[in-house]
């Protein structure tokens, strides 16, 4: 079984993210040190919370650097998920303006309501409608349902990078990917049969 | 579009779960896991699970409890009953809830909520709101599962709760709790006009036009429910496909 390193970097749903895989044929593997990511195949950096405390903890354990020699020497395939997905980005704008990962310009932005009725944080079920295809979509349908609880969003400096948007205030990306690195701003792990088949495509790529 | 939601909810008390009438007159619908497991099967948008005597015990919430349920959990769960402190959230979030219920200690020690907010983020604060109508027509938040009134008007402990972080509101009408006779859409609408995070309306759901109603007229974002379910043969996919026919974006 394909082996799955879940970084645990203080600020995750780390169970539901590791069962998730199993239940999708991985194996997963919880790593909080940098030097046990080393050796990773496939990496899923999840995560809930802030920005800024998202990345000083990353920081602290080093492993902002791994990632980048991971992903970006290495090539080995990186997911992130929701907060995960946002700290991909150059800068994030929750809780003072923070640098992030660097991995995919662009910024982390407060979504803004586009109509009174429009209501933030951005929670529930909501579809996801491709821009472009991806091994990560195989079997998927565009437009199908996905599960969001978020109020930032990506905001990609290159549209090359954005992969699938979602209609809410406006129309805010919610799949980016460059090379082997992919984020969703949804929850796969809690958005059941479609969530778990993208997990799936992301294991098996 | 974003989808309406419709969520059940399990309310546990001593070993099982209950459904009562006013937060009053419990009776035993079953266990924990197998509702789980229906639901699971069922592919329902939320589950909302409620430990509605850990307050009362001034007990901790029963983690090894959330985290077997969590475990078999294939939706997003919020969990709540017995959160007092930054410990317990970050507990429940540890061991598989997507989001925690405040209620009595939003009253109480209402900085938690920010406390929450800032560590965890907004997404996953719901702050949950029991209310009762008096017969002037006024509003009064009551905290400890119903039983402690507080003077407290909904609208204002909404706003407080927007105000320190909080991602959403989980509003019980306590009057129609367990009566399957509507949703109190006066109670709702006034919390949903007032902030403007998502707000979850329960308390009444006896029929899918009774949701229609409080998505509707109410301005809800979400309906929970949990007698209908229980108690009658009518099921969140129906209610759904009902709500689709009335022009309600639902997720089938």
């Amino acid at each position: 079984m394909q082996k799955v390193s879940v970084v645990d970097y203080g600020m995750s749903n780390l169970d539901s993210v590791a069962r998730a895989i199993e239940e999708c044929g991985g194996t997963p593997v919880i790593v909080g040190r940098s030097q046990d990511l080393e050796d990773a195949t496939r990496i899923v950096l999840p995560g809930v919370g802030a920005f800024g405390d998202g990345m000083r903890n990353i920081r602290e354990r080093g492993i902002d650097r791994v990632l980048r020699d991971q992903v970006v020497e290495k090539g080995i395939p990186l997911l992130g998920i929701c907060l995960g997905m946002q700290l991909l980005a150059t800068t994030g704008y929750e809780g003072g303006a923070t640098e992030g990962l660097g991995l995919i310009d662009g910024e982390v932005r407060r979504l803004e309501r586009d109509a009174p009725a429009t209501r933030i944080p951005h929670v529930g079920w909501n579809q996801v409608d491709f821009v472009r295809e991806s091994p990560l979509f195989a079997g998927i349908r565009s437009g199908g349902d996905f599960y969001f609880v978020h109020s930032y969003h990506f905001v990609c400096s290159d549209d090359k990078d954005v992969l699938a948007t979602t209609p809410y205030c406006g129309a805010f990306v919610s799949v980016v990917s460059k090379g082997y690195i992919w984020g969703v701003q949804f929850h796969p792990e809690k958005s059941q049969r479609l969530g778990h088949q993208l997990l799936r495509n992301f294991i098996s790529l | 579009m974003l989808r309406i939601r419709i969520m059940p909810t399990l309310l546990y008390k001593d070993v099982g779960l209950v459904k009562g009438i006013s937060f009053d007159s419990w009776r035993r619908v079953g266990s924990v896991m197998q509702a789980v497991k229906v639901y699971n099967m069922r592919d329902v948008d939320e589950l909302v699970f409620l430990d509605i005597t850990a307050t009362r015990d001034a007990r901790s919430p029963d983690f090894a409890l959330v985290d077997d349920i969590a475990d078999e959990c294939q939706m997003p769960l919020t969990v709540g009953g017995g959160v007092r402190t930054v410990e317990d959230v970050r507990a429940l979030l540890q061991v598989g809830a997507d989001k925690v219920a405040i209620n009595t200690a939003a009253v109480g020690r209402p900085e938690l909520i920010r406390e929450t907010a800032d560590r965890f983020g907004s997404q996953c604060v719901v702050v949950s709101i029991d209310a009762t109508r008096h017969a002037d027509g006024r509003y009064e938040v009551h905290t400890h599962s119903g039983a402690t009134p507080t003077g407290i008007d909904p609208v204002t402990l909404a706003r407080k709760a927007e105000s320190l972080g909080a991602g959403e509101i989980l509003l019980t009408s306590i009057d129609r709790d367990g009566t399957m006779t509507g949703f109190d859409i006066e109670l709702v609408r006034s919390v949903c006009e007032a902030v403007s995070i998502p707000v979850i309306a329960s308390g009444g759901a006896g029929s899918y036009e009774h949701m229609q109603q409080v998505l509707g007229a109410g301005m809800a974002s979400a309906v929970a429910a949990a007698s209908i379910f229980h108690f009658t043969e009518q099921t969140p996919r129906e209610a759904k496909q009902y709500l689709r026919a009335q022009g309600f974006s639902v997720r089938i």
